[in-house]
């Protein structure tokens, strides 16, 4: 790699240990890519919770912290495994949380923004065209990338710290525009009328084409789509087929027309997705002995607006004796729609709301199935009927609109 | 040393050169998805390796599945004393890599032959990423 006299300087081990450390590993990642340069960076978002990293991760912050190292541009932090107000009452492990609090302070020390938000781009920062960034959560860069037409690779936490820490990252993969075009062609003649139809959709176009490499183009999409199914659908595509961008023709910018999102490719292969593939998806899922008891909005957090339908929905109504309902948001957005009365609804039914958190990385989550008895998880998000499985559960896929009827009546359908 | 029974040549590599116990796997995989982490044990359901343990094992897939929390995991799991000793994949993605370089894991990308059709789990193999290979040692 061609190396500027900065990054000389700090593979050198001139700007500190910290530094020569995070920029040794970015060298490294780059090399294995064939990256020729390092790109700045303006902002970047990582993935930083005790569940994920472990005692080995608290120790690197906590070394980190003890450098003094110092972040060059903003960076904030994604969903995390704990609300510390829940806790007790989740039966999580005080200890870990005790860690998980640690993981906070180190940060700050870091000066990193805890937002604590898998949706950073629909509350904290908007991405410009072309703009450079070192971004983890896989739902965050796929938006990045196909909605704003901004640049960024799947971040990993410590990669995501290094490049915040640096100002900069390699460029391979999604910073150049060979990995951007488009490389198959999905046309859409299902109508997707909710949240889960477009995750759906991301599910069978994702699992068969599993590649970063893959950048699905979109085609035949009925009507304007709003950010909150475009955000379903990206959060499919990434964590069923590992994908970083899609393009959606006259929706996303690098899209005015067919031909520009391919960029010269060869459609490879086309494929279609028609109302009863949609329908397919929601029909392969198994519940033996119909058990219903934990519904899930989460995995991504919920967007104002979701939260808004969704106390439309559960309005007047009380969640099934003996069947647990979470929904995760940010903290942020948590205030505002406390004071718009939307969670006030939510808690009112016995919805139980979540903070700064996603459900499948809380801490003590395969315990907490077991002491409750949930055997299926059903959810509106495909990604979280994908991500939570480790767990052991069961997992199935439903509408919104399906998802309140079977929290309030706990019956399976 | 005898001549290797079989050589792959790999597209991208790094790390140093190690032996080990093959597992090979029909599915792709993800630290988050698929593997408990506590026991280094693959627990997704219905997964094609669900109940081996990924211990001290040379790990070949043909895809990465998902997602971030690469970047951490395989860092944790080394510390934790189950983690594998090398990671090989037909295509993988960044997080894997940046993961496995940050926990000092070799990684390879891309390859000759189809381990599916040319190894079996519980083959002895060797990882030389400087050289762009993998070698099969032995078979028992």
């Amino acid at each position: 790699m061609r190396l500027s006299a900065e990054e000389q300087a700090m593979a050198a081990g001139e700007r500190g240990v910290a530094l020569r450390e995070a920029i040794e590993l970015q060298i490294a990642v780059g090399e294995f890519y064939g990256a020729e340069r390092m790109v700045a960076v303006t902002n970047a978002h990582m993935m930083g919770d005790i569940e994920v990293m472990g005692d080995a991760g608290l120790e690197h912050l906590r070394r980190l912290a003890e450098q003094g190292a110092h972040c060059r541009v903003d960076m904030s932090t994604n969903a995390r495994c704990f609300d510390f107000d829940w806790v007790e009452r989740l039966g999580q492990d005080a200890g870990e949380a005790g860690k998980e609090r640690r993981v906070i302070e180190h940060l700050r020390a870091l000066d990193v923004a805890t937002t604590d938000t898998c949706i950073n781009y629909q509350t904290i920062y908007q991405p410009h065209f072309g703009e450079r960034l070192a971004w983890g959560d896989t739902g965050t860069v796929i938006w990045a990338n196909s909605v704003c037409g901004a640049r960024t690779n799947f971040e990993g936490g410590p990669s995501a710290m290094a490049a915040a820490l640096t100002g900069r990252t390699p460029e391979y993969g999604m910073h150049l525009d060979a990995a951007r075009r488009g490389t198959f062609v999905v046309k859409v003649e299902a109508p997707l009328d909710d949240l889960a139809d477009w995750g759906a959709l991301g599910k069978l176009v994702g699992e068969p084409h599993q590649s970063y490499y893959h950048v699905p183009v979109f085609t035949g999409i009925a009507r304007s789509p709003g950010a909150d199914e475009l955000k379903h659908l990206g959060c499919s595509l990434a964590s069923y087929g590992s994908m970083a961008m899609y393009h959606m023709v006259g929706v996303t910018p690098e899209a005015p027309s067919l031909e520009a999102a391919l960029g010269g490719n060869p459609a490879r292969e086309a494929v279609t997705v028609t109302a009863a593939d949609i329908e397919s998806v929601y029909a392969s899922y198994r519940n033996q002995d119909a058990s219903c008891n934990f519904v899930v909005f989460s995995g991504p957090q919920l967007s104002l607006w979701e939260l808004k339908r969704l106390a439309g929905l559960f309005d007047g109504r009380e969640v099934h004796a003996g069947t647990t309902v979470f929904v995760t948001t940010s903290s942020a957005l948590a205030a505002q729609a406390r004071k718009l009365g939307y969670i006030g609804i939510l808690e009112a039914a016995g919805v139980i709301v979540l903070e700064g958190v996603c459900v499948y990385i809380l801490q003590n989550l395969s315990a907490m199935r077991a002491a409750n008895r949930w055997s299926h998880m059903i959810s509106n998000s495909a990604k979280i009927v994908n991500t939570i499985t480790a767990h052991k559960f069961n997992t199935i896929l439903r509408r919104t609109e399906q998802c309140v009827e079977i929290a309030c009546s706990g019956v399976f359908r | 040393m005898n001549a290797p029974r079989l050589v792959i040549e790999v597209t991208r590599a790094w790390g140093p050169a190690v032996e080990g116990e093959a597992v090979v796997s029909a599915e792709g995989f993800s630290p988050r998805y698929d593997l408990d982490r506590w026991s280094g044990v693959i627990t997704k359901r219905g997964h094609k390796l669900e109940g081996v343990s990924i211990c001290d094992k040379i790990l070949f897939f043909p895809t990465a599945k998902g997602g971030i929390a690469a970047g951490w995991a395989f860092h944790d799991i080394k510390h934790k004393g189950i983690g594998p000793k090398a990671l090989c994949f037909g295509i993988t993605n960044p997080v894997m890599v940046q993961g496995a370089i940050f926990a000092g894991m070799p990684i390879t990308e891309g390859w000759s032959q189809d381990p599916l059709q040319c190894l079996r789990s519980g083959d002895w193999v060797r990882v030389d990423p400087a050289a762009k290979r993998i070698e099969l040692l032995r078979r028992p």
